[in-house]
């Protein structure tokens, strides 16, 4: 090769030939670049939309989101009123925050610039700081692409036509697999603990389920619930409401996994052995407690792991209150109360059955024999229609009928039943009335939609072949030349809006009489509480108002030395909030008298 | 006389050194007698980083191995999730993720234009190549949403779709690119000063460099034809029709020549991958990434990246979190154990263009 080379020397030069072409830069400031559909530039959050879940935060391997709370989210139910901050500093804009958000409110933008002097001012909300940001949206995530996993495991389940010929239990329960599977989907928001009156360790438990810890997940659950099996079956599951998941997708079955969890420890021996609980020595101290439902056993379990002396005082002869006589087999059965009550027992907390205060035993003789006492003591009695013909035979309380049917006794229903009501009453009244092979209709007020019942138990009822008529208000139930009755009159009813925002309310049409015939007819509109228990001395401390206990926020009444809790007290009238209550209840009488 | 040997540093702030690292260099005149490699100014314990993170969430990480070319890092850290998990990955998504591995190596080979032609003061090419290498970053921003670091190939496929009209797009940036690398081959390859700065510069024999695990565009550049792609096939490159260039001479010379052609391969790989990808899914969806757990075990899988083959290798004890992951990166055995080889008899102002033709990647040889 020579020194010089002519080719090698002059094609370089070819380079000339790019002089006066358009330049492939654009001239910024001048200009400026605008960013792909789907640039990955500064955040926004839909500030409504979001629900402070926190799963952002979570995934953020940069620490570049903390949780704020900021004025104006909070308060609302399945909202912890804190939203994302995002430390412009940290962040890497890998948007893995975006493809984990259950509800999609968080998103990515396609603005790319932000200069300051101020460390400080890289700190932003988006959505609040950023409010044009909502223009801007490039990165998102959908239902598609999201990271959450929308779709529930399902519960098997008897079919429709099986279970209304026997009182066998309807849901099957997952096995393991399904379990973890279902488990696997929480996210650990905390959602739910927080709107659960129990503030049960949700997470923590389906954490454990999802990990294969069967027995933690008992353990943590025995933490602050000692009916948690009950709860799994019938328990109104608010937590499930609430659940992040559900933005998009179906909540999280919390309710199946607990019950998962708890049917592990087959007998109370086992649930003994797994729970293993520390009960402290005896201290000498006694409590009695008025009523062997959920409010009582759970104040009665913890006083007795607290080494108290507990005597429970229950009007039937067996334990369990509501969730006993009010709750149809086929939903709990009575095998699974009774193991959970006889564990109960095995921690020593002592039950006198058939047993009724004011009429067995005087309540001021429970008021002097122990240090402290408890009632919970429920809503024995039920409202009557109040319409006309309301005496004829086979017009009943559907709440003593469960009553009666879950006592073992037979009640005559003839073929036709109709069933006034939207609760769970009205429902279960209605799906055991089919399990006697009747024809049930349940006439209701206001919309199916309105309905206070489950979804699941409506849905349940439906495909039991139980026939609903909403928006009908009856007037009379007529009878048949023997006092029995032979029909119902209903009005239609049209649902006007509430000016003020409330919930519709229905209107009876005039002159849309309709008549239904029936051989019975069940009132299910609500129950209230007996209190001629109390002695006229007691009457004047424990104050009752509206029906119910006036208790503080430590379940004490106007006597310090009694307290109450459960349906008698407050107006959910679910059995989580009696556990809640018992609990709280439990943790003022042990500082009262441990002090 | 022998002259006085005198030691030079040469980095970690230096334009010529391809990232922060430096050599420390005894030259003699102008030969250098001894050299040095010193690197601990980019160690970010990536690895170990790792372990505290669930399986989904180091995937940000891994695009930050190795700044220039992200995606094999992605890819081979998906494909080792997928092995050990048993995962299946949707044929498309095979296709999108060769297709973004190919496009990362074009715009990688384009960055090294303009490093390898700096590196002998032949500035023009870079401001080039540089330049054209955005219009494959605008492709990437439009796929993925990111220019740089597109966190995009992950377990189970990749993040998003193609977008409409995409691919008319790609097709369209192959053509212009095929265009450009005529220019680029008069202004670099024809021109004698790039020849004469790069021939018989920086020999590795091919001995040697079976004996010391070079791999890459400087094994192929050593004559011995070795690539992943076609040794041991992954995603769908058994379906693509390409070939593995190699030139004989181990000099920096054979280095460039080789990547050169390769970035018509990858065009011709791309076009392909644009005809052949067959419509569907593009991600079969992981579980919920806080509870997701991978079966106990390990797990390695190894892509070709324009620095040689890289690899991942994952452990996992049957829990949300790797138990331990360790990188393969050609850049090591390069950047460290090649290099301090290498320059030794070479002239010191080579420094440079030996490293860039070696495709050391600082970040990546500490990650």
């Amino acid at each position: 090769m020579s020194f010089f080379d002519l080719n090698g020397t002059l094609k370089p030069l070819t380079a000339l030939k790019q002089f006066g072409k358009k330049p492939h830069t654009i001239s910024y400031p001048k200009e400026s670049k605008e960013a792909a559909d789907r640039y990955r530039g500064l955040h926004f959050n839909d500030l409504d939309e979001c629900i402070g879940c926190g799963n952002c935060s979570t995934i953020c391997q940069n620490a570049a989101i903390d949780m704020i709370h900021i004025e104006g989210h909070d308060g609302k139910k399945g909202d912890s009123g804190l939203r994302p901050r995002v430390d412009n500093g940290r962040c890497c804009w890998c948007a893995l925050c975006v493809e984990v958000c259950p509800t999609g409110s968080l998103s990515l933008t396609k603005d790319y610039l932000y200069v300051s002097e101020d460390p400080d001012s890289f700190l932003w909300t988006p959505g609040k700081d950023n409010p044009e940001g909502k223009e801007q949206i490039s990165f998102f995530s959908t239902e598609e692409t999201s990271l959450n996993v929308l779709d529930r495991v399902p519960m098997p389940e008897l079919e429709g036509k099986e279970r209304v010929k026997s009182f066998a239990e309807v849901v099957l329960g997952y096995n393991e697999a399904e379990a973890r599977a279902e488990a696997s989907r929480c996210i650990s928001c905390g959602l739910c603990t927080e709107v659960c009156p129990e503030h049960m360790h949700i997470p923590e438990y389906i954490n454990a389920i999802a990990a294969g810890n069967d027995a933690d997940a008992v353990r943590i659950i025995y933490d602050n619930n000692p009916l948690p099996e009950m709860c799994g079956k019938v328990c109104t599951r608010r937590c499930e409401d609430v659940c992040a998941i559900a933005s998009r997708g179906e909540a999280l079955a919390i309710r199946w996994l607990k019950r998962y969890a708890t049917e592990t420890a087959v007998t109370a021996d086992i649930t003994r052995e797994i729970v293993n609980p520390e009960i402290r020595e005896a201290n000498g101290k006694t409590v009695g407690i008025i009523g062997a439902g959920p409010s009582g056993l759970t104040a009665a379990y913890y006083l007795a792991l607290r080494g108290y002396d507990v005597t429970i005082y229950e009007s039937s002869a067996k334990a369990g209150g509501a969730t006993m006589y009010g709750i149809p087999k086929y939903r709990l059965p009575i095998e699974s109360l009774d193991k959970q009550i006889d564990y109960i027992k095995s921690i020593g907390v002592k039950i006198n059955f058939n047993t009724k205060v004011g009429k067995d035993i005087s309540f001021k003789e429970i008021y002097n024999k122990f240090d402290a006492v408890f009632m919970g003591v429920g809503f024995p009695d039920a409202w009557s229609l109040g319409v006309d013909g309301e005496d004829a035979k086979g017009s009943m309380q559907a709440f003593r009928y469960l009553y009666m049917i879950n006592s073992g006794d037979k009640v005559d229903i003839g073929d036709k039943v109709i069933v006034v009501g939207g609760g769970n009453v009205a429902i279960d009244a209605a799906r055991v009335s089919r399990r006697f092979g009747a024809d049930v209709t349940i006439l209701y007020r206001r919309r199916v939609e309105d309905m206070p019942a489950d979804w699941e138990e409506i849905e349940g009822a439906e495909d039991e072949g139980v026939h609903i008529i909403p928006q009908g208000i009856p007037i009379k139930v007529h009878k048949d030349e023997n006092g029995h009755v032979k029909s119902v009159e209903y009005l239609k009813a049209e649902m006007v809006p509430d000016p003020k925002g409330g919930r519709p309310k229905p209107v009876a049409i005039e002159g849309s009489n309709t008549i239904i015939e029936a051989t019975a007819v069940m009132a299910a509109i609500g129950q209230m509480g007996d209190y001629s228990f109390l002695e006229k001395e007691f009457e004047d401390k424990i104050k009752i108002e509206r029906g119910r206990f006036i208790v503080n926020e430590k379940q004490q009444t106007g006597d310090p030395k009694v307290f109450a809790g459960g349906d008698a007290v407050n107006r959910t009238a679910d059995a989580i909030s009696a556990i809640a209550d018992g609990f709280r209840a439990c943790k003022a009488i042990d500082e009262m008298l441990s002090a | 006389m022998r002259e006085k040997a005198t030691t030079l540093y040469i980095g970690p702030q230096h334009p010529g050194i391809t990232g922060n690292m430096m050599v420390k260099v005894q030259v003699e005149g102008d030969t250098i007698v001894k050299a040095r490699t010193e690197v601990g100014y980019l160690h970010r314990a990536f690895e170990k980083l790792q372990e505290s993170r669930n399986w989904l969430q180091s995937f940000t990480l891994l695009c930050r191995f190795c700044v220039p070319e992200p995606d094999p890092v992605e890819e081979s850290y998906a494909r080792a999730v997928e092995l050990l998990e048993g995962r299946e990955v949707p044929e498309r998504a095979k296709y999108i993720r060769v297709l973004m591995l190919e496009l990362a190596r074009m715009a990688s080979y384009m960055l090294w234009y303009g490093g390898q032609n700096g590196s002998l003061g032949l500035y023009t090419m870079g401001q080039w190549s540089v330049g054209d290498r955005n219009y494959i970053l605008d492709l990437f921003e439009e796929l993925t949403g990111g220019r740089v670091y597109h966190m995009y190939i992950w377990p189970g496929g990749v993040r998003r779709d193609l977008p409409d009209g995409f691919a008319d797009k790609v097709l369209r940036t192959m053509d212009y690119l095929e265009k450009r690398l005529k220019d680029y081959d008069d202004l670099m390859f024809e021109n004698t000063i790039f020849q004469k700065r790069t021939q018989g510069v920086g020999i590795i024999s091919k001995e040697k460099a079976v004996e010391w695990g070079v791999v890459g565009p400087v094994l192929r550049g050593c004559g011995i034809k070795s690539d992943i792609r076609i040794d041991d096939p992954y995603e769908v490159y058994d379906k693509l029709d390409f070939i593995v260039p190699t030139q004989e001479g181990g000099d920096i010379w054979a280095r460039a020549l080789v990547r050169r052609q390769e970035i018509r391969q990858s065009i011709r790989i791309i076009r392909q991958v644009i005809e052949k990808m067959p419509s569907g899914e593009f991600y079969n969806r992981i579980p919920n990434p806080h509870k997701w757990t991978l079966p106990k075990g390990d797990a390695y899988a190894r892509t070709e990246a324009t620095r040689g083959e890289v690899g991942m290798y994952i452990v996992s004890d049957g829990s949300t979190h790797p138990r331990r992951t360790h990188f393969r990166g050609a850049a090591y055995v390069h950047g460290i154990t090649l290099l301090e080889d290498l320059l030794i008899g070479e002239n010191v102002a080579d420094i440079s263009a030996i490293m860039n033709s070696l495709g050391t990647c600082p970040p990546e040889i500490e990650r």
